[in-house]
């Protein structure tokens, strides 16, 4: 396999928090366009390594590249690649929908953020609702506008940390449909859910 | 908006309750009581915004949007200063609308464009050094409510100093405070700015003081924001 075919590789990753172990010698790799799944129990290290591969955390020892470049030599780089959609929703409950993702836009330099404001909107069913402050929003609008507040400015690998938690079946399959559509335009999506059945 | 409105709420009540209630029986030796009462208003209009700094950066915190920046191609500071940004201007605007309302009430004053900017310039100041104090509640808060805990005593701080009474009029230890704490000169220093009168040593004092907040904040701020990367 080509270098560039590999979107993340993870090799002997550890880290422990205070003296508790909690990753003890990870690999893994996922494929450039590919959906990969990380499977676990509650407080089996899910998250951790989100962090960790999200720039957020350093690791102990081992090494991992994002989209080709190292964490420790390079985080700058994987921050222009990846995008996070952690644990809990981060949306900004005073801002409205669509000020949320001006405000992603803006952050990220782009040209036009009222038209991608716009386009995600539609994208996510948010358009009725996007001049309603966030805080009014249902759980399942509010991981929709958080996950298209993760896709502005199209990164090329995306990180979903449990991202049907607190769903209802109908907005997890929407959720699905997402992640899908995601990796069939190219984009690799690395996503943790708990290790339970009504993950299908 | 709404927040404007919370914050320069109190310290509006505050400032009809003096001046209607308290008003007749307070000796200040000035007679516009609205004059000497204006500048501890504002530094507790000032006290009470920034609580709301600490609640917001608490709330990023809590729902993940610190994360979601950090994980983001900007510079990580950056988060912190938008929300000192946001809160120089919001209280900024709180200061305005408070001294329209003083001006209803019969504030007056015969200082020039310079005196203003240098009130405006000791506020701002005053404002950065509650702000990064702010930032550390918030930072390092446990519950919405601790976040904003941090600004009852600082609110506190204009009454136990000349803010509302000269401070001649109080008891011993309270008075060897009031006359030593930051307020009193920062109180003293804008009035003798609004009313013309030369400002003295006590304008340096003021300065030193916000100066040495602001430095003393920033750095424990700084450190705060690191245990969460
Ligand atoms: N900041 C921390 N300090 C100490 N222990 C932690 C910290 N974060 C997570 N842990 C512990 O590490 C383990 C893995 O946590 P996490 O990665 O969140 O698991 P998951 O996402 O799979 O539920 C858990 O036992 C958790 O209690
Ligand atoms: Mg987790």
């Amino acid at each position: 396999m080509s270098k560039n075919e590999i979107a993340i590789s993870v090799q002997g990753l550890k880290k422990s928090y205070k003296d508790i172990p909690v990753l003890t010698g990870v690999d893994f790799e996922v494929k450039t366009g590919s959906i990969f799944a990380l499977l676990g129990a509650n407080g089996a290290g899910k998250t951790t390594i989100v962090k960790i591969l999200s720039t957020l955390l350093k690791q102990d020892s081992g090494n991992a590249t994002v989209n080709g470049f190292d964490l420790s030599s390079n985080p700058g780089k994987v921050r222009e690649s990846i995008s996070l959609t952690g644990q809990f929703a981060a949306v900004d409950e005073i801002l409205t929908g669509r000020e949320n993702l001006i405000m992603m836009a803006s952050l990220r330099h782009l040209s036009h953020p009222q038209q991608v404001a716009k386009d995600l909107l539609k994208r996510f069913s948010l358009t009725e609702a996007a001049d309603r402050t966030a805080a009014t929003y249902s759980g399942g609008m509010r991981r929709r506008l958080d996950i298209a507040m993760s896709l502005v400015g199209k990164p090329q690998v995306i990180f979903l940390d449990e991202p049907t938690t607190g769903l209802d079946p109908e907005g997890r399959i929407e959720v699905w449909k997402i992640v899908k559509a995601l990796a069939d335009g190219g984009t690799t999506v690395f996503f943790c859910a708990a290790w339970t059945p009504s993950l299908l | 908006m709404d927040t404007i409105i919370t914050v320069t709420i109190m310290p509006i009540m505050f400032m009809l309750f003096f001046v209607y209630v308290f008003g007749g029986a307070i000796q200040t030796g000035t007679d516009n009581y609205v004059n000497y009462l204006l500048p501890g208003i504002l530094l507790i209009s000032i006290a009470s915004g920034v609580s709301y700094t600490a609640y917001r950066l608490f709330l990023d915190m809590q729902r993940g949007i610190l994360e979601r920046f950090n994980s983001m191609p900007i510079a990580r500071s950056a988060v912190l200063w938008g929300h000192v940004l946001t809160s120089l201007v919001s209280n900024l605007i709180s200061g305005i609308v408070i001294i329209l309302v003083a001006l209803i009430m019969g504030f007056r004053s015969p200082a020039g464009i310079l005196s203003w900017l240098a009130v405006t310039g000791i506020l701002t100041l005053f404002t950065l050094a509650l702000t990064w104090i702010a930032v550390i509640a918030g930072l390092s808060a446990k519950s919405v409510d601790g976040a904003s805990a941090f600004s009852y005593p600082i609110i506190f701080l204009p009454f136990i100093s000349s803010a509302f009474v000269p401070t001649k009029s109080m008891p011993g230890p309270v008075r060897v405070f009031a006359e030593n704490q930051p307020v009193t000169s920062i109180v003293g220093s804008i009035r003798a700015l609004l009313s013309n009168q030369s400002v003295g040593i006590e304008i340096w004092l003021a300065l030193a003081w916000c100066l040495g907040i602001i430095l003393l904040a920033y750095f424990l701020a700084r450190r705060a924001y690191k245990k969460h990367l």
